[in-house]
């Protein structure tokens, strides 16, 4: 539907680095950065009284880099993550995606953003409970795409769905609603629903947060498997030390910053 | 495409939106049976004034008339003879009937018309109304020999025959004058006996000089020639409602029948006016089935009453008339007629008038009716509208967390905006075409109903004896239905307007953190 490309650019996914460096766009350090954030600053008030969240946080994700997050509760890291996904913007301070600023975009180009260049996953999975997981997966080629390109083209997107579905391992729970679903599964669908449109990157609040040792460890591996087999970097949330053991480059935020030599 | 599925889960999976539209669609079926049944009577009250009344009446202010009717109507068909399909010229004023029933006389204040009838079924359906089929054909004003009972072929009535009218005509009349003859013998015969009886002088020689005076005489030959068993006095069609009621089941009592005499009396042609007053044969009855005309008109024929009031011109045998009824062709408008005539004639000697003039304030009457009804019934469907913007916001308030979902799935405003403006609209279509079955249904069966409902309460609900018809008359118009289903579904989508707005304001990060 929103056919207004964020940034003229980039044509459809994954572009080489030379396409990059020849935006319009103002570009930040080398090609090679994914997504960079510059000097982020959010703070939340409570009637006069002002929470500061994000101060000041500097941080760049390199192509294919499987990056976690890791802080305490509190400590600010679903907000970084939301800044990221322009789910949110910061008080102060800037954003880039591939050399380009995102942080200051019109709403439109969120929107398209997050719907083709951006995946994500959340702690609680939240899938629409009306929708079966097949629906849930195609939820956002559904938004993407009008009411007739999507229909024109509904076949094709259906089949990429079951086989992304198939390769999470929930092909047997196609039709089913979120509530008839495990958490395990649940997420497994969250995941394959933020891989349909082909992202580039990844953001993963806590995806493991809920589920038990294994079943966590089932989903790491899926994402692992991504990041290394497709190239898309994720950026990933957690708690869990052990978790964020095993992505390339785990930092740590404390006290709104992020902590040096993490 | 999600707007669209979405929308429609929301409506599979939450009926209690569907319960609040169940007040959209009492609204629309009964706005869509008031008006149907509105639109039936009016439509039939209109036919039938149109029937009575012609398109466009031609007249003059004076109860005298103008001279030579056909010189005016040469001078309308020069004017605009291609819109005139038929024109008639009458005579109305105003007049007192008298009848003797049982001995008493009553007496009814009428309006006095005389029709010509070889014209007057090209200007208005006069014949149309008439009681008997051989009236219906070609309107006559001789007493018939009977048939007056036959059941008219209206589809609307289906009406009990009149029993009293199977004998009306010449049998009733023949009838009538034996036995009025046989009492005046009686009576005769009783004063007889008390004259003989006394020697009173005084009344043998009034007696003798009532037999002197030659006008008395002449008199008396005449009325010995006249027989009421074999003659009829001039023809009147009366008015259905001026020789009868109804009684409470629906049954007409008639006072006077055809072949009954009647007295009227009305004002001469001339400066100052004066009664005068003759005798008539009733011949037939009129029943437009509007009561207002039912129990005013009588009518006779034209050239007589021209006789009665001196409105013929003794040197040429020109009559006058006070009116012309004029019938316009298919599609004519009857205003622009009547201003083409107005601008011709002067005002101050000729009124020109539409029927819907004549009939303006009844007809205004209707509409405001219909009207006020509708804005009422309109309101209720706004209340309607109320209880659905409360369900919506508890439903945009249920789904908070998907909402913030969608957005961070790339969902824009317009699009979140866009699924409960299409609840909204679904809910609307729902409601009003549920309603619009209903309410079509209900006025198709109408009768059944309002039949079942007399059956059940022991009260009939549509009495036949108040109004004129013995069904209910109904008419639906497609257009009446389209902008009652338009304006439930606008008003469905209004509601929605404001939810919806509140759910795409809503900011994705709070949205998320719902719980
Ligand atoms: N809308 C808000 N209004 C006020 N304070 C908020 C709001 N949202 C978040 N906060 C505060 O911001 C801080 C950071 O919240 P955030 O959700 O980013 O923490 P987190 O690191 O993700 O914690 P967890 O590990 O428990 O998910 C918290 O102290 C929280 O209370
Ligand atoms: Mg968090």
């Amino acid at each position: 539907m929103a056919s207004t490309e964020p940034f003229s650019p980039i044509a459809n996914g994954r572009l080489p680095a030379s396409a990059v460096a020849s935006g319009t766009a103002q570009v930040v350090e080398t090609t090679d950065v994914h997504l960079a954030a510059v000097n982020l600053r959010k703070s939340y008030r409570k009637g006069h009284l002002e929470i500061p969240v994000l101060r000041g946080v500097d941080l760049e994700v390199r192509r294919g880099e499987f990056l976690s997050i890791i802080g305490q509760s509190g400590s600010g890291k679903s907000t970084l993550l939301h800044l990221l996904a322009t789910l949110d913007a910061p008080d102060t301070g800037e954003i880039y995606f591939q050399g380009n600023r995102i942080d200051n975009l019109e709403p439109a180009g969120r929107d398209v953003l997050r719907n083709r260049y951006f995946g994500m996953i959340f702690q609680f999975y939240h899938l629409l409970p009306e929708l079966t997981t097949l629906e849930n997966v195609l939820s956002p080629l559904m938004i993407g795409h009008g009411v007739w390109s999507y229909l024109r083209n509904r076949r094709e997107m259906i089949r990429q769905a079951t086989a992304l579905i198939e390769s999470v391992g929930l092909s047997h729970r196609l039709n089913h609603k979120p509530r008839e679903l495990s958490g395990g599964e649940m997420q497994r669908a969250a995941i394959a629903r933020a891989l349909i449109a082909n992202p580039v990157m990844l953001l993963a609040d806590e995806p493991t947060g809920n589920l038990d040792g294994t079943t966590g460890e089932e989903i790491m591996q899926v994402l692992r498997s991504l990041n290394r087999d497709q190239n898309v970097t994720i950026v990933m949330v957690t708690h869990d030390d052990a978790i964020a053991g095993q992505a390339d480059r785990v930092i740590k935020l404390r006290e709104g910053r992020v902590e040096l030599g993490g | 495409m999600y707007k669209l599925l979405l929308c429609w889960r929301y409506l599979r999976t939450r009926y209690i939106a569907l319960a609040s539209v169940i007040s959209v669609t009492l609204g629309v079926a009964t706005m869509i049976v008031v008006n149907s049944v509105m639109a039936g009577f009016s439509h039939e009250m209109m036919a039938r004034m149109k029937g009575v009344i012609s398109d466009v009446v031609f007249e003059s202010h004076s109860l005298a008339g103008f001279q030579d009717a056909d010189w005016h109507m040469r001078e309308i068909r020069r004017l605009a003879g291609d819109d005139i399909a038929g024109m008639t010229p009458t005579v109305a004023i105003p007049a007192m009937l008298n009848f003797q029933v049982r001995g008493q006389w009553i007496t009814r204040q009428v309006n006095f018309i005389g029709v010509d009838e070889k014209t007057c079924a090209s200007a208005s359906d006069f014949s149309g109304f008439l009681l008997h089929p051989a009236n219906r054909q070609q309107a006559n004003f001789e007493l018939r020999d009977g048939g007056y009972g036959d059941s008219r072929p209206s589809t609307l009535d289906k009406q009990a025959p009149r029993k009293a009218l199977i004998k009306a005509g010449w049998p009733y009349r023949r009838e009538k004058a034996k036995y009025e003859q046989s009492l005046r013998v009686q009576r005769n015969a009783g004063r007889q006996a008390q004259s003989g009886a006394s020697a009173d002088p005084f009344a043998r020689s009034a007696k003798s000089s009532e037999s002197k005076d030659p006008f008395a005489i002449k008199a008396e030959s005449a009325e010995q020639v006249f027989d009421p068993a074999t003659e009829q006095h001039t023809g009147v069609i009366m008015g259905i409602a001026l020789a009868s009621y109804r009684d409470r089941e629906g049954t007409d009592r008639f006072l006077v029948l055809p072949g009954d005499d009647v007295r009227l009396t009305f004002p001469t042609a001339a400066t100052p006016p004066k009664a005068v007053s003759d005798v008539f044969t009733i011949t037939d009855f009129y029943e437009s089935k509007m009561s207002e005309y039912d129990s005013s008109f009588v009518f006779v024929p034209l050239r007589r009453l021209q006789e009665l009031r001196g409105m013929i011109d003794p040197t040429t045998g020109v009559g006058s008339v006070t009116s012309l009824q004029i019938k316009l062709k298919e599609g004519v408008d009857a205003s622009t007629f009547r201003d083409k005539l107005k601008a011709h004639f002067p005002p101050e000697l000729y009124g020109v008038y539409t029927w819907q003039d004549k009939q303006g304030p009844l007809l205004a009457a209707v509409r405001m009716e219909t009207a006020i009804l509708n804005v009422l019934l309109f309101l209720i469907i706004a209340v309607a509208g109320f209880g659905i913007l409360a369900i919506f916001f508890m439903i945009v308030v249920e789904k908070t967390r998907d909402i913030g979902i969608l957005k961070s799935l790339g969902a824009s405003r317009r699009g979140v905006l866009g699924i409960f403006l299409s609840y909204g609209l679904s809910l609307g279509v729902v409601g009003s075409g549920v309603g619009l079955v209903l309410g079509v249904l209900f006025v198709f069966y109408i009768n059944e109903i309002a039949d079942l409902l007399g059956r059940i309460t022991g009260q009939p609900v549509f009495d036949p004896s108040v109004y004129y018809f013995q069904k209910i008359p109904t008419i639906i118009e497609p257009f009446t239905l389209v902008w009652i289903v338009a304006g439930a579904m606008m008003i469905a989508v209004m509601a929605s307007i404001l939810p919806a707005r509140r759910a795409a304001c809503l900011h994705p990060v709070e949205a998320l953190r719902y719980e």
